[in-house]
């Protein structure tokens, strides 16, 4: 049993999510998923364990060796991502079952469990799996699923944002394909470790080059990176609210691995950061990305919409993190990888809450609401400044070790520039702080109305983790330092 | 006998006692106010408890947590950060003291909130006071930003909002943008946050890394006013007076210059402080800063904006004593520390009494009002002199000392700036209460005396007690004074 962890980890959603159509009750269907993403939380935090304990983990699938079979293999970088995207994801189902009988029709909840499995699994596969192909097919799972689950948004809206990110994200696929393509072309296997050992023979002919830039461009569409954001804001927006919760907190984060497993592991730090003029790229794009995107989320008016730009800024830092090459700042990213899916989750959860209570995500319809939803503003306050990276939150860990990776490898500039992006959070997050507990309500006598218990509890558990991880900080600073240090072991 | 240890611990805690407490009895007001005034008693005495072993020199010290390797919340009595939390615990007393005349005379809503806040507000002061480094101490400095914002904004209206922006915008800013920045580097060029007597950095260290170093926490401490992020201590004084009076003449302001002095003494070290290229410049733009607040403060119209900029002379005249690097200056600074807050608060007690007892809030509406209010502008009078430097007030031996420390560096300008600025503030202090008591308005000087109708109790009572401090400081300095020696 144990020596199949890693592809029970994948195949658990899958075949629960057909499963789900038989089933047919909207509660017992809730049920059923959440038990199968809670064993898949299960099975991933024992396979961090195992590969604390004893090292990578490498398994064929149906017995076939690597070179010829798919491998799947388990390194301390994606055990570390398995872990949040299950967790995150069972976290936010947990909540899913209260806000989607609001927001959705009966017909369509089922749909939505089915979907939502089918994505979970896909974003477990791109990570678990050793094969670059194998990449590309879970990234289509995952992709397509959350085209349609975007879809199922209340919002007209979302049909066309629904549709942007499809032609997007085709768009990101198709090249990523492309460029496995011309690997397997120039190199003959689709396995990463095979690559790795393969690549630098063949140097820098232009077919290696192309390929890199296909699969650099695709990857960049996944997680958004600015200029190539413009699918996300409204995604996020119109999305179901509990949708949002879970692709912000998971879908990026799988992207910004894949970049890391393919600037790093597959193609080399030298190969990446040296042959293209890639650092300078990573981190002026990403700066840039901080930058703009967090004075865009100062002007939103729609709330969702703020932390969407907000995502997009937070994916900033962690490009930046990669962009130094150093191991300190990819040790940064990886903490920030972590503790911004945990804020996130947390902020978008809480305003599923708010969605379910008030019906609206704008910032008029935070008026007051610190009186009339307490428990969810104090949620949206922590996750905020969690955001901001105030001390004591799990924010200001990863903060502290992207400045200082910056001042480390003398990039005074990038710190500042990093720092004047935590100001423009402040900036953001403030007017809905102010709104919230300064601004009286449009109905002043409303009585407090607080969000059900099945939404605050997963909320404040997200709440609770980012204060939690603020302080005691040795399982993410050991795991991700683990990491870092074994992806950099050749270039150190 | 309790432990010198469990004393720091209380300490720290005492104030966190206090919330809970005073959110428990919410409802009861005559309860709540009592829990306040209990905490801020037991929290003075707490303090002065320590006095003695501190005082000896023995090493008093706690570790909460470790958050990541190397970095603490831990904290250390030692004798600079003593003195600020014996100010404030002291001045927080009296302070709620008065609130309970000024918040039931003036009818202010969410008295709950406003106390809890007070009392949060404390103990990140009392966080800031006794930080073993820098990094413990950046978090509480951050506590008491956040925690001050609602007072700031405790009114609700669109003006205390407008203030409050500007109070967060420029606290959050300057110390997320410089002074995050510059521990991150003294972390990285260093290797620790620790307060270290002597300085934490390498003779070798490059001057010129250190001078931006410098200059990244005299901004970054942006509650230190150094002109030009001064802006925000203006801005606050839309907050309720209780809050003026103890946060921004004590607290919040005095938390920014004591953070200089502690990083002046203990992480610069103040031999090296002195042979930094860039302390020369930011001692100039003390001065500027001095003077400039001056000539400001002597133009403003409004009672508390007037106080507001003196404060941010004043402080201008405790971030220069701390660059000076000379064993007087610094003396001048830390004893400023404590006579600039008896002071004034005083001032800022008595402003808030003139609102409550005759609704007042304009200089040229006082003329005359010392018949009605005689109590209150005899404070006034007095807390002026101290502010200015003169006998019989304590304010005299800080701007002694902080005089000789320019001697001693050499300054011959800056002494004149000081000297300058002393006669502005003359100027603008003075003519207040003279003109409040002998230049009554033409027609009231013949007509029947007027009533004497001062603010409630509660507030002449802390007024009287902090106007006596003023005096005594001028007599019994020497327990503040050796507590400085010790610490250089």
């Amino acid at each position: 049993m144990l020596a199949h962890l890693p592809v029970l980890q994948v195949i658990l959603p899958l075949v629960a999510a057909p499963s789900c159509l038989i089933i047919r009750k909207s509660g017992l269907v809730w049920l059923f998923t959440f038990l199968v993403s809670l064993a898949a939380l299960t099975v991933s935090a024992l396979l961090l364990q195992q590969v604390i304990d004893s090292g990578v983990i490498s398994y064929h699938l149906g017995g076939w060796d690597a070179p010829w079979g798919i491998e799947y293999r388990i390194d301390i970088l994606n055990a570390w991502v398995l872990l949040i995207v299950s967790a995150l994801g069972t976290v936010v189902l947990a909540a899913a079952h209260t806000s989607i009988r609001r927001e959705l029709e009966e017909g369509q909840q089922i749909l939505f469990y089915t979907l939502y499995l089918l994505c979970f699994s896909g974003l477990l596969g791109i990570v678990a799996t050793g094969d670059v192909f194998n990449v590309f097919v879970f990234l289509e799972i995952s992709s397509l699923s959350t085209y349609a689950l975007i879809a199922l948004g209340r919002d007209r809206r979302a049909l066309w944002a629904a549709f942007q990110y499809l032609v997007m994200g085709t768009v990101g696929a198709t090249f990523l394909l492309i460029g496995i393509g011309f690997l397997y072309m120039v190199t003959g296997t689709l396995n990463m470790q095979d690559l790795a050992a393969r690549l630098p023979a063949i140097g820098t002919s232009t077919t290696v080059l192309a390929a890199f830039a296909f699969i650099l461009v695709g990857i960049c569409l996944k997680l958004a990176l600015f200029p190539l954001h413009l699918w996300l804001p409204n995604a996020y927006a119109y999305a179901p609210s509990v949708v949002t919760a879970f692709i912000a907190a998971t879908a990026t984060k799988v992207a910004v691995y894949l970049l890391i497993r393919f600037t790093v592991s597959i193609f080399g730090v030298d190969f990446s950061l040296s042959v293209l003029p890639l650092q300078h790229l990573l981190i002026g794009l990403g700066l840039l990305g901080v930058l703009t995107a967090s004075v865009v989320a100062v002007y939103q008016m729609n709330i969702k919409r703020m932390f969407a730009y907000s995502s997009v800024a937070q994916v900033g830092y962690m490009i930046v993190g990669i962009g130094l090459g150093t191991a300190a700042g990819l040790q940064a990213t990886l903490l920030h990888l972590f503790n911004h899916a945990l804020m996130k989750g947390a902020l978008f959860l809480a305003l599923a809450g708010v969605v379910y209570r008030v019906g609206s995500a704008n910032i008029s319809a935070f008026r007051g609401l610190g009186r009339r939803m307490p428990w969810t503003m104090g949620a949206i306050v922590i996750g905020g400044i969690s955001l901001i990276g105030m001390p004591l939150t799990a924010g200001f860990i990863s903060k502290w070790y992207l400045i200082s990776a910056a001042v480390d490898s003398s990039h005074w500039l990038v710190a500042l520039l990093l720092v004047a992006g935590s100001l423009l959070a402040v900036a953001y997050v403030w007017r809905l702080v102010e709104a919230a507990y300064f601004h009286s309500p449009e109905t002043p006598d409303k009585p407090a109305d607080e969000a059900p218990l099945s939404l605050l509890i997963p909320t404040w558990l997200l709440a609770l983790a980012n204060l939690y991880f603020g302080v005691d900080t040795r399982l993410p600073l050991a795991v991700t330092e683990m990491a870092s240090r074994t992806l950099f072991g050749g270039a150190l | 006998m309790i432990g010198n240890e469990s004393l720091l611990q209380l300490a720290l805690l005492l104030p966190l006692v206090a919330v809970a407490g005073i959110r428990l009895l919410g409802r009861h007001e005559n309860l709540r106010e009592a829990v306040s005034l209990l905490a801020g008693t037991a929290l003075f005495a707490t303090v002065c408890s320590l006095y003695d072993p501190v005082f000896r020199g023995e090493l008093v010290e706690i570790r909460w947590l470790e958050l990541m390797p190397g970095l603490s919340l831990a904290f250390r009595a030692e004798p600079l950060g003593l003195l600020f939390s014996l100010i404030a615990s002291f001045l927080w007393s009296v302070t709620t003291l008065y609130a309970i005349g000024y918040m039931r005379g003036h009818g202010e809503g969410n008295q709950t909130r406003f106390y809890s806040l007070f009392a949060v507000s404390i103990g990140a002061v009392m966080g800031i006071a006794f930080a073993e480094n820098l990094f413990t101490l950046f978090v509480f400095y951050e506590v008491l930003t956040l925690s001050t914002y609602p007072l700031v904004t405790h009114a609700g209206t669109d003006k205390a909002r407008a203030g409050g922006r500007v109070y967060l915008g420029i606290l959050l800013g300057t110390s997320i943008g410089f002074f995050l920045l510059a521990i991150v580097a003294t972390w990285l060029l260093a290797g620790t946050l620790s307060f270290t007597p002597g300085g934490v950095f390498d003779a070798d260290t490059p001057r010129s890394l250190l001078s931006v170093l410098l200059a990244l926490y005299v901004f970054g401490v942006g509650k230190a006013a150094v002109m030009p992020f001064h802006r925000w201590l203006p801005a606050a004084m839309v907050a309720p007076t209780p809050v003026s009076a103890l946060l921004h003449a004590v607290a919040v302001v005095k938390a920014g210059v004591f953070v200089l002095l502690k990083v002046c003494l203990l992480i610069f070290g103040l031999d090296t402080l002195g042979s930094i290229p860039a302390t020369e410049w930011l001692l100039y733009l003390a001065g500027i800063s001095v003077l400039l607040a001056s000539v400001v403060a002597l133009r403003q119209q409004n009672l508390k904006a007037r106080l507001a900029y003196s404060t941010v002379s004043q402080l201008g005249y405790i971030t220069m004593g701390a660059l000076l690097a000379t064993s007087a200056g610094f003396s001048g600074s830390a004893l400023h520390i404590v006579m600039h807050a008896f002071g004034k608060i005083t001032l800022f007690f008595c402003a808030g009494a003139i609102l409550v007892a005759a609704h007042k809030t304009e200089i040229h509406q006082l003329r005359g009002i010392g018949r009605q209010m005689p109590v209150t502008m005899v404070a006034f009078f007095i807390a002026s002199l101290s502010i200015i430097g003169i006998p019989p007030t304590g304010g005299t031996w800080s701007k002694w000392y902080l005089m000789l420390g320019t001697l001693e560096a050499g300054q011959w300008l800056l002494m004149a700036l000081l000297m300058g600025s002393s006669l502005l503030s003359i100027a603008y202090l003075l003519p207040i209460p003279l003109r409040a008591f002998f230049s009554g308005n033409g027609q009231d000087s013949g007509g029947p005396p007027v009533a004497i109708r001062e603010a409630p109790w509660p507030s002449l009572l802390a007024i009287g007690v902090t106007t006596l401090g003023c005096m005594l400081l001028l007599f019994y300095p020497n327990a503040f004074y050796q507590l400085i020696k010790v610490a250089l």
